[in-house]
């Protein structure tokens, strides 16, 4: 919200340039390192995973609770990071600038090397458990969709996150020894570090979308009472935009230099990972044809979701198409696209997920009324503050950029006052959750009447999760054949 | 381990049986083992590309290593992976002793390799054969030789790492042997830290050929 | 499947095989100090598979484990092949735009015959 105000008008109203320097590198590192990687399966998943297969706990609890502890760990290197001088190269930490700036990088990429392994033993704890601890007559083809939207996550969590992992220790020792592996003085070639950098960059925005795609799963399904459309295509493209990812990181380096060979292939590739989550969203919007649907929170931000999620996905095929992406690459359509999808997708995403398993966590419900003004709010906002920046960057502004020409002015202005309502959103949302804490009616163990099995068990769950080992009765979106009660009012 | 309903003291309390514990543990490590061939992987990228782009280079640099010693420290890598796989062997057949004595071989050729490369290292030290900025030495042909050394120091370097980083796995397995928290019913740590050493002797498999006997 | 998880190795499969290791090691040696050019190269790496793969399946017992094990390191092999070769479709082509030449101008679009 700062840099929003900053972005008011434009020259300097309280930030120099080399502070906005900083403070889009920090908004970024941390949103993305230690927000929206490890959110929904850190804070959603761990709860929910285990529930939902009908286990007393992750395979590995003990890694799990050393991957909690390695992502404090890496936050403390972050905020070290801040205090001592801050970092200032985006949070992409290109080279040339980022192997010589004054700033301090080293320690924010070994907080970034850190939470590396947190997000690593995160995505290893899941995969072992969706094989190994699934209850009794549980087949892959029983688990409910959000099971598998983080069984992909976390193989791509696996394989992509040691990239990233050594793509820091170069450039560590770039900075440090001086090897030269990405100064062309010394015959290195700082292009190389971005395919590092981007090889698991890409395929982490897939980390973060795939968990909010299975919630939107849970939620639509459960609100529309209706039997989830394409179960098989959901999970298979699950699968499907796990594998894709790897195939197309050249699309963010269009115009760094790379051979266009490599350009054309990439461009190529990059129209294929649009398909796995159209597929989805097709079969969200069947499962709610003909559904019997009702309009709670949660299904609000799930609906969210599919406006927004399907204007970023979309910006973001017009972003891959190589002639369209030379004028378009680091303006604020771009800025536009991956805040659609990160946070219209995910966010939206997690928020609905948040709504949706606060009373299981809490055992009790939130304020309705209140829930639907912030979600009201920050829709709105929202879009206030990001569509306008897709007509902001189609006019050419470009993006990092702490100052600007007149022309820009008005539509700045407008994006920033919608910044600032979806802060007032966010404020009211705090307020009313935590109040819910204490002073919500209680919720019962299933007060959506949903059918997977979390539900099954108390809110908040038992100590081992179950009484005692369940047994797989019916599918998770079985609403044709099981009337499952709600247990408020 | 401790804590556990069942008879058995091995068994966690949030597993159903031996069985799935065990092949959690196995499944979890080869999961990690990705991990690993993913992280080096990087490493072996940046020497595919810079040996592409200096393949002369890269040549008359390799000529500066002994093959003798990268050839004797991959024996003996291959032996301690022996050793190892015996060691795990003898505790499925309950032989608490012999399993004690593999390990320790396991280790003493570990360390062997350690003090091998330790005299590679120092050697090109004293030369100033040495990665980027600190490269002093004068007798490569070729534009950049310090990258051939960077790259090699690089991918030695972490794979040194990992040979330490066993050898206190190992070292911690072997404690546990001696007081007694293994059995042929329960060797599930052994066997981990077999595949953990496994993957350190691949590693150095592929790196001996790319670093000592570039043609 | 019972089998296969209380399967012992016999003595003389890792002994066997740790002769060949070392057997195979002397060769890929020996074959360095020929000159075979660029399939120097290959050679050594064919051996390294090799190599690697007598490790895999008996040390690491993925010939006698649950497919599982050996789809999860094949993927993570396969995942390398595609960082290294999409990246070097980079590295080992550029520059190619500056060989291009522009068509001559002419008179007449050709479109219209």
């Amino acid at each position: 919200m700062l840099i929003r105000l900053e972005l008011t008008t434009p020259g300097t109203d309280f930030m120099t340039a080399d502070t906005y320097n900083q403070f889009f590198t920090l908004h970024g590192a941390i949103m993305i390192f230690l927000f929206i990687i490890p959110s929904i399966p850190a804070i959603l998943g761990n709860l929910v995973l285990p529930l939902m297969l009908g286990a007393k706990d992750v395979a590995f609890p003990r890694l799990n609770l050393a991957s909690w502890y390695i992502y404090i760990f890496g936050a403390m290197f972050a905020l070290t990071a801040i205090v001592t001088g801050g970092v200032d190269t985006g949070w992409t930490f290109y080279t040339p600038y980022s192997t010589e700036s004054t700033t301090s990088v080293t320690t924010m990429t070994m907080g970034v090397f850190i939470l590396g392994f947190s997000s690593i033993f995160t995505g290893l704890n899941f995969i072992v458990t969706i094989h190994k601890l699934r209850m009794p007559g549980m087949t892959w083809f029983k688990m409910p969709l959000f099971v598998w939207g983080l069984y992909a996550t976390a193989i791509i969590q696996v394989l992509a996150t040691p990239v990233i992992g050594i793509t820091v220790i170069l450039l560590i020792l770039e900075r440090v020894a001086g090897i030269g592996i990405f100064d062309p003085a010394m015959g290195g070639d700082p292009v190389l570090f971005q395919h590092f950098f981007w090889f698991y960059s890409h395929p982490a925005v897939y980390i973060m979308i795939l968990p909010g795609m299975g919630i939107i799963s849970e939620i639509i399904s459960t609100f529309s009472h209706k039997k989830i459309f394409g179960y098989k295509a959901i999970a298979y493209s699950s699968l499907g935009i796990a594998f894709i990812s790897f195939l197309v990181w050249g699309h963010h380096m269009f115009t760094s230099g790379q051979s266009e060979l490599a350009a054309m292939i990439f461009s190529f590739l990059t129209f294929f990972v649009g398909i796995p989550s159209g597929i989805k969203v097709f079969n969200w919007v069947a499962t709610m044809y003909k559904g019997s649907i009702t309009f709670e929170t949660p299904m609000l931000y799930a609906l969210s979701f599919l406006f927004l999620f399907s204007i970023g996905g979309l910006t973001g095929i017009f972003l891959g198409a190589l002639s369209v992406d030379v004028h378009l690459h680091d303006t604020y359509f771009v800025v536009a696209h991956f805040h659609y999808v990160m946070m219209g997708g995910t966010v939206m995403a997690f928020l609905g997920g948040l709504h949706y398993w606060w009373p299981k966590i809490w055992g009790r419900m939130y304020s309705e009324l209140w829930a639907k003004i912030s979600v009201a709010l920050i829709f709105i906002g929202f879009n206030m503050t990001f569509f306008t920046q897709f007509i902001l960057g189609t006019k050419g502004m470009p993006r990092r950029y702490y100052n600007y020409l007149d022309q820009y002015q008005p539509l700045h202005g407008f994006s920033s006052i919608g910044a600032w309502i979806v802060g007032v959103g966010f404020t009211i949302m705090a307020v009313y959750l935590i109040y819910a804490i204490f002073k919500g009616r209680p919720a019962g163990n299933n007060p959506w009447g949903a059918l997977t099995n979390e539900w099954e068990t108390s809110s908040p769950p038992h100590p081992h999760n179950f009484e005692k080992q369940p047994v797989l009765t019916h599918g998770p979106y079985d609403y044709d054949k099981i009337i499952a009660q709600s247990t408020i009012n | 381990m401790s804590n556990s309903t069942s008879h058995s003291t091995f068994l966690a309390h949030h597993f159903s049986d031996a069985e799935q514990q065990k092949e959690s543990a196995k499944l979890g490590m080869w999961v990690f083992l990705l991990t690993e061939v993913l992280l080096f992987g990087g490493l072996f990228v940046f020497y595919a590309i810079y040996r592409s782009w200096n393949p002369d280079m890269f040549y008359n640099a390799h000529k500066f290593l002994d093959i003798n010693l990268g050839a004797i420290n991959t024996v003996v890598l291959i032996t301690s992976s022996v050793t190892m796989a015996l060691a795990i062997r003898s505790m499925q057949l309950n032989k608490k002793q012999n399993t004690i004595l593999l390990l320790t071989a396991t280790l003493l050729l570990a360390a062997t390799f350690l003090v091998i490369k330790y005299f590679e290292y120092s050697h090109k030290i004293h030369l100033g054969q040495l990665p980027g900025k600190f490269y002093t030495f004068t007798g490569v042909e070729g534009t950049n030789p310090h990258i051939f050394f960077s790259v090699y120091f690089a991918m030695t370097g972490l794979h040194g790492i990992h040979v330490v980083a066993g050898m206190f796995v190992i070292g911690w397995v072997m404690i546990r042997t001696f007081k007694n928290e293994f059995s042929s019913e329960y060797y599930t740590p052994i066997e981990m830290s077999g595949l953990y050493w496994h993957l350190v002797d691949l590693i150095w498999i592929f790196l001996f050929p790319l670093l000592y006997l570039i043609g | 499947m019972k089998t296969d998880k209380n399967h012992i190795t016999p003595l003389y499969v890792y002994l066997g095989v740790g002769a060949v290791l070392l057997i195979l090691t002397a060769i890929t040696v020996g074959v360095s100090y020929i000159n075979f050019g660029p399939w120097n190269l290959v050679i050594a790496l064919a051996i390294a598979i090799v190599k690697a793969t007598l490790v895999a399946f008996f040390f690491m017992h993925l010939y006698y484990d649950n497919k599982i094990y050996m789809m999860v390191f094949t993927i993570s092999l396969l995942f390398l092949v595609v960082f290294i070769s999409l990246t070097m479709f980079d590295t080992l082509r550029r520059g190619e735009i500056n060989k291009t030449e522009a068509e001559p101008i002419k008179k007449e679009a050709i479109i219209y015959k």
